[in-house]
């Protein structure tokens, strides 16, 4: 078990080393370093400093090595706009877009996980084929014009919500959190919803194949002729089985809850991460754009490897293979 | 059974009637020929939309600024009725859409066929040589597939700069990797039947068995993709435009009127978001209705 999960970790290290690569080609070899690494506004002479500080007159190999450096040193330069260390403005923004995705993953299984159950249990009902109808439209709609629509009727019809920003935050572990007062609540509400919109359909449909696939199955009939109630049998057999698929799903979701975000915070103007990527794109803040990046592949390559692990733990067959 | 001195005779197993059984088949869900006929309309708005469109959304000149932000229904000067509304620049919405649409189809059908095609033969030639070859290409693919396509998008988007044709390309990038592990699955699959084993003992070039006998063969799982796709593509497409990395505000796609929209909509303005997005809606829907029967139909095992 300690030699797969280190010869995961090494992997999961190459992955990361190898996105350096592309995002540095990226950067440097098919875009303009000099452009995109100085700013526009800069002289002449703050020009010539600079390219010597970034090491641009150096060959590439040279340059590629110097990057490597600043990785290691998480330092990525300056951000144009705010005139701030790149990584830091991220990282100051990365509890905002934390609290957006996990509140929205726990609301696609809160409401996904039941209905899923559901359909999957009762598969001839009306009901049923109304929610796996209503599934096809959360998988259909695109996630930032069903945001508009939520503006429209919650916020400026109905005026029960807020549309814009975190609201009152409230201090736990050095972090500013919205969900810990009413007001940061009521504006983190929307773009929740909105953005669980589609994973919501996702973990639906899931749960509901993973159901039927389940039910079949011998131990399910053992355990109805056994006499055991239909509550534990759905509670312990067949949700202990759905777990797997799922947990996959939830763990790579996350990730693309993150990478999603991008959409639902450029509406709310909800000030994480997404929103200051979008805004480092358009005014071409590239120390900001070159640190998210690296970020995200950071942060996926360790997404994947914490869902190795947790395959380890939940199935036991995946721990005979590594042994074998 | 005479053998055939030409080879041709040992290509895809012939099935009689295949093709017009899955298309009997295909016609008997009503939800997938009404969104056959939706998409069917909606090429052929967005075809003549030159032609049919009240006013060209694109020429400044015919757009007057007094008419900007009319309700749906209202008429301008010139006798024009809007009947979807106008947006800021006094564009009319019913035109934008129609031309929006042109651009949105052309992004999702292009980017969905290049990518397909890219990642078939990538898929096909992984599967057939097998060894180093293949499993270099699945790390890469494997690697690309752990990371969202919407990430992947704006990663390319970045390094590329805005702009229609480099939403693309991203899309392109994002996307080939899923058509080339599903036809690999396929393929190794195909590779070990014997119509495969007969083209190897005629000694047949390895590109013509590859594109000759093992992709016809391949091909099902492909369609469906590809279907799918082109909706995810129109889809990644007006969301691109709508964050101010696709299109630009001069020739708006329906991601960039409801971008231009959102300003309004919080003074209730409703009509310039409203519109274009359920034009998105029903043209994603369609799309996404025909494939899920085209799944059912063609029955693909690993899709």
């Amino acid at each position: 078990m300690a030699i797969s999960l280190i010869r995961r970790l090494i992997q999961a290290l190459f992955v990361i080393l190898a996105m350096t690569v592309i995002v540095f080609v990226g950067v440097s070899v098919i875009g303009n370093p000099v452009d995109i690494l100085i700013n526009p506004d800069a002289n002449q002479a703050e020009r010539l400093r600079l390219i010597a500080h970034y090491g641009l007159d150096q060959p590439l190999w040279k340059q590629y090595l110097l990057f490597l450096q600043g990785l290691m040193h998480g330092d990525f330069g300056d951000s144009f706009v705010y005139g701030r260390p790149a990584l830091g403005l991220i990282l100051e923004r990365l509890p905002a877009t934390f609290e957006l995705a996990i509140s929205a993953l726990l609301i696609a299984i809160v409401v996904g996980l039941p209905l899923g159950l559901y359909a999957g249990l009762h598969p001839h009902r009306i009901s049923s084929r109304i929610i796996m109808s209503g599934s096809i439209l959360g998988f259909s709609l695109p996630t930032f014009w069903v945001g508009l629509m939520l503006v429209m009727v919650f916020s400026v019809e109905l005026h029960w919500l807020p549309t814009n920003g975190r609201g009152a935050t409230a201090e736990m572990l050095g972090v500013q959190w919205s969900f810990l007062t009413r007001d940061g609540l009521a504006h983190l509400l929307l773009p929740a919803f909105n953005l669980a919109l589609f994973k919501t359909s996702l973990v639906l449909r899931l749960t509901r194949a993973g159901v039927q696939e389940v039910l079949p199955q011998d131990y399910i009939k053992f355990a109805r002729a056994k006499g055991l109630a239909d509550r534990r049998i759905i509670f312990v057999h067949v949700l202990k089985n759905l777990m797997i698929p799922l947990v996959t799903i939830i763990g790579l979701e996350f990730g693309s809850l993150i990478a999603f975000s991008v959409v639902t915070e450029s509406i709310f103007a909800w000030p994480g991460m997404g929103k200051l990527i979008i805004d480092s794109i358009n005014l071409l803040d590239r120390p900001v754009i070159v640190a998210y990046l690296m970020m995200m592949v950071v942060l996926f390559v360790a997404l994947n490897f914490l869902i190795d692990v947790c395959y380890t733990l939940l199935d036991p067959r995946v721990r005979l293979d590594a042994k074998a | 059974m005479t053998i055939s001195p030409f080879p041709e005779a040992y290509e895809a197993p012939p099935e009689p009637g295949r093709l017009r059984r899955q298309v009997q088949d295909f016609l008997r869900s009503p939800a997938a020929v009404a969104g056959l006929c939706l998409i069917i309309i909606i090429v052929l708005l967005a075809l003549f939309a030159p032609l049919i469109s009240p006013q060209d959304p694109y020429d400044l000149t015919q757009l007057d600024i007094l008419d900007g932000r009319l309700p749906p229904g209202s008429e301008s000067f010139s006798g024009l009725t809007y009947y979807l509304g106008t947006d800021s620049q006094g564009r009319d919405i019913l035109s934008g859409i129609l031309y929006g649409l042109r651009t949105s189809l052309t992004v999702g059908i292009l980017s969905a066929f290049a990518a397909a095609i890219i990642g078939t033969t990538v898929g096909l030639i992984a599967a057939y040589f097998g060894g180093r070859t293949e499993s270099t290409i699945m790390r890469l693919v494997d690697l690309q597939l752990s990371f969202p396509t919407i990430l992947m998008a704006l990663m390319m988007l970045a390094i590329l700069g805005k702009g229609v044709l480099n939403v693309v390309i991203a899309l392109i990038i994002a996307e080939w990797a899923t058509y080339a592990r599903t036809v690999r699955g396929t393929a190794l699959v195909e590779r070990e039947k014997e119509y495969i084993e007969a083209a190897r003992s005629f000694r047949l070039p390895g590109w013509r068995i590859l594109f000759r006998h093992l992709l016809p063969n391949c091909l099902a799982p492909v369609i469906v993709i590809a279907t799918m796709q082109v909706a995810r593509a129109i889809g990644l497409e007006a969301t691109l435009s709508f964050l101010g990395l696709g299109a630009s505000v001069t020739e708006p796609s329906l991601g960039m009127l409801i971008s231009t929209g959102y300003q309004y909509l919080l003074t209730g303005l409703y009509w310039i978001s409203f519109f274009p997005g359920i034009a998105l809606l029903i043209t994603i829907v369609s799309i996404n209705l025909v494939g899920d029967r085209l799944r059912d139909v063609l029955n693909p095992r690993n899709v």
